[in-house]
């Protein structure tokens, strides 16, 4: 207490009369509110809250009163100071949002400004469907299989139940290597895989073949010599028609919804039998709701087992295929073939990496 | 196959009210493929109703003939008078009945027949032609209807035209030929609709008689196991072909020839049995039915003279060669418009010979497509009866008693099976009482012993020969829409492989750095090539070819993969596409040159080493990743101008490629190449662990003239399979003291790649040096001539403390020291 001993004069605590406090806060407040910006407010911190304030004078002056009046007049200095610095908290807050909300303000920008700097990329539509449903089959445990698309006639026909000179081989449109008598073809399908498959593994086998295969059809609207399906072989203790059902079900709903139905009609495929084609209900067709082929299917021929090494009598499974391109023709509306043949950047690009 | 419901109707008890939908859904159900279902009642709409010709008046001063006629419709027009019509054929004259359709009635097409006047006279209605009622391609002339016709004038017409019937149109698998005749589709709705099947095969023949109809010495029975023929005599040559065969043979797509030659015909579409009519007077001595001899010739019905193979079965007089057994007759022996006798021949040849003959001629006729899919054998017989009863009915003669029928069909064994496979396979219970129903529906003959059954099969279904063959007839006879769905549990499989995991990753990586992908056919020719300039001893020459290509001028498959993805930016910026950045993933073709793969059976697995030696004839098939680049890479736009895409951003894809690869940066060199197609000075090979892998750059400028792309169009190209796999990687050190930051600018030779100045900083700075970067290049006077400076950015670092300024500086002036030793390098302002 620097002045505890200083003699009492009433005159020398003008700054602790209760109104000259109150003027004190009231000048303080007139004079923040006047203050533009944070700079000019920050200069008038020292007159209202400085050594010199009156605020800081009446303090000074409290060593001057009687002991009895000390407390009471120190209280009363703390609450007008206390209050000038609430208002001068306040207002400096105040101006700091002001001049945020003016710099926001300035720098606004049009943000509906393109920024196609770099044009976008684009998967092929049929990759991105052919990846998608191995990434189903594989999500089911079944692992992706794998064969050459210039391929042995033999794992292309003769092992699956196909021998020369049965009428289903004229019915493929054939691709052959040249010199005549090379033992290869262009593969017709995917099912070539399947054999491929059982003679490079062991049951159970789960598997799922996606790829290019090979027709002599020009190009059409309908037609392309070159185009997608995708093969499904299961070999397995006990297989049964009702688990390829089952699962092409669940390959249906996977593609196109809870509500989609799979129907089957008898056909035949030399290397399955009993054989099936599959349609599926499609409530999204553009023509309106309908059923639409999809693929074939069957019970692996014991004959094609055999071929494979792998006993009938121990081991049956299922196969299933279909067209990529039919597939994305229908689920997406797609009525010209050349449109996923061409390759026109307008048509990649609408697809976008997903489907 | 084409054929009317009125046909089926005779075969089978059809509901009257058989709806079309519930007769596809009967044929669908059973395997048989509709193409399509039409209602002949609802094609012509309005009053058509057969009319007699009253009066013709021959209109003249036209340039055709043109009639005016009166034709009596009875009360059909209201009136009961003789309605006035012009009509432009003279195929007939008055008092013939004839087709009418009155004003007011609606032709196939939308074509509205009205009033009108023509030729200076009122015309009520038109005459009809068979094509007028679509029911042919017949216009020589109007309908004239036999004079026995029950209808009288103003009765509907449609009966009598066939206009009353359903046409369905159905294709049928290659496994059931049966099914290729109104016998096996009448037979099939029978079992799917539950209704009784009249099996016109039953109704029975005489067998063969002692003395032959004609002489005949078979001696291939394994080509030809039956024939039987007979003959009929005197015939009348002018007979015609009765209405309701053409109407049928029309229906089905076959042209009428005459009488003998359209019963042969009618009868292979009611019986599925493919049948031949000779002139008895055209033959020359016995017949024989042998192999053909090589080279011997033959002119086929349709005026082609063929060379016969060896395998070829033919039917042969005194003259040699007749016909091409099963497929088609020859010129010589044919009925003729003067025929009197008439030899039909009705056989059972070998399918697999039958087949072959077929392709190896190109002669797929409907006889041919039928003895490939297998024809009952049990039917020359039966379809001789009725082919003498048509002709004698139509065409009048005598039928010879005489009946030839050479036999050496062998019977059928039985196939047996496990009563409970259906059941097993299908996943259905069937009741073995049930699968003994079902087989003998199909016309099996079942013995049950125990738990097996052994079945015989028809004579028409000589598909049938495994037990999964009957599980099939089971299933598709009890529904397959009874079929469950069960989800088989697979085990635990592993993924994607690394090598999928790795063409995905790279193919998602391209496209999201603003790629297109192209999926392109593989298909090339050596022109592509010579433009592309790669030279003649290049491995991209060791191309496989075709035997069969689409199209001559791109013969051969791919070795690499930038001439179908040129072509494919050539044709976008044909079609307007300017910026182009395009990649594909795919395979290439390398031509073995091995031979032919080693015979290998199906009745077991080849072994690994026999089927090893034919997948090494197999052509290698690596993938490959290509990219072309043509245009701007970044656009022009509010933020500034574009920038063209060039050598660099090839080189940047090729990088993105590996990097997705998981290829590390230190076990990737870049360097200059002279490599077709690129620019000699702007060519990159890029090599992993010293094996080149690919290069990227910009395509040489007379590749890019020769091929018509857009001017520095840039390219890369990358074996997928030559990339070694990605190790695992250890994982850095991360320090989290403060780096050190140096930038040195090192003054080169124009000539020294940046890439192993680079090498020797990181080789020179020792472990400290965390990063380098390469910021500017530049060459100027100052510098002086051949000269360039080459600035990094160096950022050092420990792992355990903060370097000080010296421990920098000594690293740094290490790394310039090794620049400077291994390329002459000086600091910059040193």
């Amino acid at each position: 207490m620097t002045y505890r001993n200083d003699p009492y004069d009433p005159k020398q605590v003008a700054y602790l009369d209760p109104a000259a406090l109150d003027a004190a806060v009231a000048e303080a407040d007139k004079a923040f509110a006047g203050a533009a910006d944070p700079d000019a407010l920050t200069q008038l911190r020292h007159l209202h809250l400085g050594d010199k304030a009156p605020v800081s004078l009446a303090r000074r002056e409290i060593g001057a009163l009687p002991p009895a009046a000390k407390s009471d007049a120190g209280k009363r200095v703390n609450e007008a100071r206390r209050q000038i610095q609430d208002l001068f908290d306040a207002r400096s807050a105040a101006l700091a949002a002001e001049q945020e909300q003016r710099v926001l303000a300035e720098e606004r920008v049009d943000v509906t400004l393109p920024w196609d700097r770099r044009p976008r990329g684009a998967r092929h539509p049929l990759s991105t469907l052919m990846e998608r449903i191995g990434d189903l089959f594989v999500g089911m445990g079944y692992e992706i299989a794998e064969g050459p698309e210039a391929e042995l006639e033999w794992t292309n026909f003769d092992a699956l139940n196909i021998p020369p000179d049965h009428p289903a081989r004229g019915l493929m449109d054939t691709f052959h290597i040249a010199p005549e008598g090379s033992g290869l073809v262009l593969r017709t399908h995917t099912s070539p895989v399947q054999a491929r498959a059982m003679l490079t593994r062991t049951p159970p086998i789960y598997v799922i073949a996606p790829g290019r295969v090979y027709r002599t059809d020009e190009l059409d609207a309908t037609h392309t010599p070159v185009f997608h399906q995708v093969e499904g072989l299961v070999v397995d203790r006990g297989i049964t028609m009702a688990h390829l059902r089952g699962t092409l079900d669940h390959f249906a709903r996977a593609m196109f919804g809870p509500d989609a139905r799979t129907r089957f009609r008898p056909h035949y495929f030399p290397f399955t039998e009993p054989s099936a084609e599959f349609d599926i209900w499609f409530p999204q067709h553009r023509d309106g709701p309908q059923w639409v082929e999809w693929g074939g299917c069957g019970m692996v021929n014991p004959r094609v087992l055999r071929a494979c090494g792998i006993d009938p009598e121990e081991f049956s499974g299922f196969a299933f295929g279909m067209g990529i391109e039919r597939s994305l023709m229908f689920r997406h509306g797609i009525s010209d073939m050349r449109d996923m043949v061409e390759g026109d950047v307008r048509f990649t690009r609408a697809f976008g990496m997903e489907l | 196959m084409r054929v009317g419901l009125s046909w089926l109707r005779e075969h089978v008890d059809l509901p009257a009210d058989l709806s079309a939908e519930a007769l596809e859904a009967a044929l669908v159900g059973l395997g048989i493929e509709v193409d399509s279902i039409v209602d002949l009642r609802a094609t012509v709409n309005g009053p058509l109703v057969v009319g007699r010709v009253l009066t013709v008046e021959e209109l003249t001063g036209f340039k055709k003939p043109i009639r005016f006629c009166t034709v009596d419709v009875g009360d059909a027009n209201g009136t009961g008078a003789p309605q006035e019509i012009v009509c432009g054929a003279s195929n007939f004259a008055p008092g013939d009945l004839v087709v009418v359709i009155l004003p007011g009635g609606v032709l196939p097409g939308g074509f509205e027949i009205g009033a009108r006047k023509t030729y200076g006279h009122m015309s009520a209605g038109m005459i009809t032609s068979a094509r007028e009622l679509g029911l042919g391609e017949d216009h020589a002339g109007i309908i004239v209807l036999p004079p026995d016709t029950a209808e009288r004038p103003g009765q509907d017409a449609r009966p009598v035209v066939g206009l009353d019937d359903v046409v369905v149109e159905v294709e049928i698998t290659p496994d059931r030929g049966y099914a290729m005749s109104v016998r096996g589709i009448a037979r099939e709705l029978g079992l799917a609709l539950g209704v009784p099947f009249h099996d016109p095969a039953l109704a029975g023949a005489p067998g063969a008689t002692e003395e032959p109809a004609y002489p005949v010495d078979v001696r291939d029975p394994v080509g030809c196991d039956r024939f039987a023929a007979r003959a009929v005599r005197g015939v009348d040559p002018t007979a015609v072909t009765p209405a309701f065969i053409v109407r049928r043979l029309t229906q089905a797509g076959i042209r009428t020839i005459s009488l003998p030659v359209d019963i042969t015909n009618y009868l292979m579409l009611e019986f599925g049995q493919p049948m031949h009519a000779f002139d008895l007077d055209r033959l020359r001595g016995p017949l024989v039915v042998r192999r053909a001899a090589p080279g011997e010739k033959l002119t086929t019905l349709d005026g082609v003279a063929r060379t016969l193979d060896a395998e070829d079965m033919v039917i042969c007089d005194d003259t040699g060669p007749i016909s091409l057994a099963a497929v088609m007759g020859g010129e010589t022996s044919e009925v003729h418009p003067g025929t009197t006798d008439v030899l039909f021949e009705a056989a059972h040849w070998d399918p697999v010979m039958v087949g072959r003959t077929a392709r190896r001629h190109k002669l797929f006729s409907e006889a041919a497509k039928r003895w490939e899919r297998g024809v009952d054998p049990a039917l020359p017989l039966v379809a001789l009866r009725r082919a003498v009863e048509l002709m004698t009915a139509h065409g009048g003669g005598t039928v010879g008693d005489e009946i030839l029928d050479f036999d050496a069909v062998r019977p059928r064994g039985p196939v047996e099976m496990a009563v409970d496979l259906p059941t097993r396979r299908v996943g259905v219970a069937y009741e073995p009482a049930r699968v003994v129903g079902l087989l003998e529906a199909v016309g099996c003959t079942v013995t049950v012993n125990g738990e097996r059954i052994s079945a015989v099969p028809p004579t028409w279904r000589p598909d049938l020969t495994d037990p999964a063959d009957l599980v099939e007839e089971v299933v598709r006879l009890d529904g397959y829409d009874k079929v469950p769905g069960r989800l088989p549990l697979a085990p635990a499989g592993r993924g994607l492989t690394d090598a999928q995991r790795r063409r995905r990753s790279v193919a998602r990586a391209l496209a999201e750095t603003g790629h297109v992908e192209v999926l392109s056919y593989p298909f090339v020719g050596t022109p592509a090539l010579d433009a592309l300039g790669v030279p003649d001893d290049d491995p991209r020459r060791d191309l496989v070819k075709l035997a069969n290509p689409l199209s001559d001028e791109e013969p051969f498959l791919r070795t690499t993969l930038l001439p179908p993805l040129l072509a494919t930016l050539r044709r976008n910026v044909g079609r307007g596409a300017r910026d182009l950045a395009l990649y594909e993933v795919g395979v290439v073709f390398r031509g073995r040159g091995a031979g032919a793969p080693p015979v290998m059976g199906v009745d077991d697995r080849p072994s690994v080493s026999v089927f090893a030696a034919a997948d090494a004839v197999v052509p290698e098939q690596p993938w490959h990743v290509a990219v072309v680049l043509a245009g701007e890479q970044e656009s022009a736009g509010w933020w500034g101008g574009g920038r063209p895409a060039s050598w660099a951003d090839a080189v940047e894809a090729a990088r993105t490629v590996l990097d997705t690869a998981g290829i590390p940066d230190e076990r990737v060199t870049v360097r200059s190449a002279a490599v077709a197609p690129w620019h000699p000075g702007r060519c990159a090979e890029i090599a992993v662990d010293g094996v080149v892998v690919g290069w990227a750059g910009e395509l040489h400028p007379g590749v890019v003239a020769a091929l018509d792309l857009p001017k520095r169009t840039a390219a890369a190209e990358l074996d997928l399979d030559a990339l070694p796999a990605a190790p695992v990687t250890p994982a850095p050190r991360v320090s989290g003291f403060p780096p050190a930051l140096i930038d040195v600018a090192l003054v080169v030779g124009t000539g020294v790649p940046a890439a192993e100045v680079q090498a020797a900083i990181v080789a020179g700075a020792g472990d400290l040096l965390e990063s380098v970067r390469l910021f500017d290049v530049y060459a100027s006077e100052q510098l002086g001539e051949g000269r360039k400076s080459l600035a990094y950015k160096l950022t050092f670092r420990a792992p355990d403390r903060t370097l000080t300024v010296e421990e920098a500086v000594a690293a740094r002036d290490a790394a310039v020291a090794e620049a400077a030793n291994r390329f002459g390098a000086t600091l910059r302002g040193a």
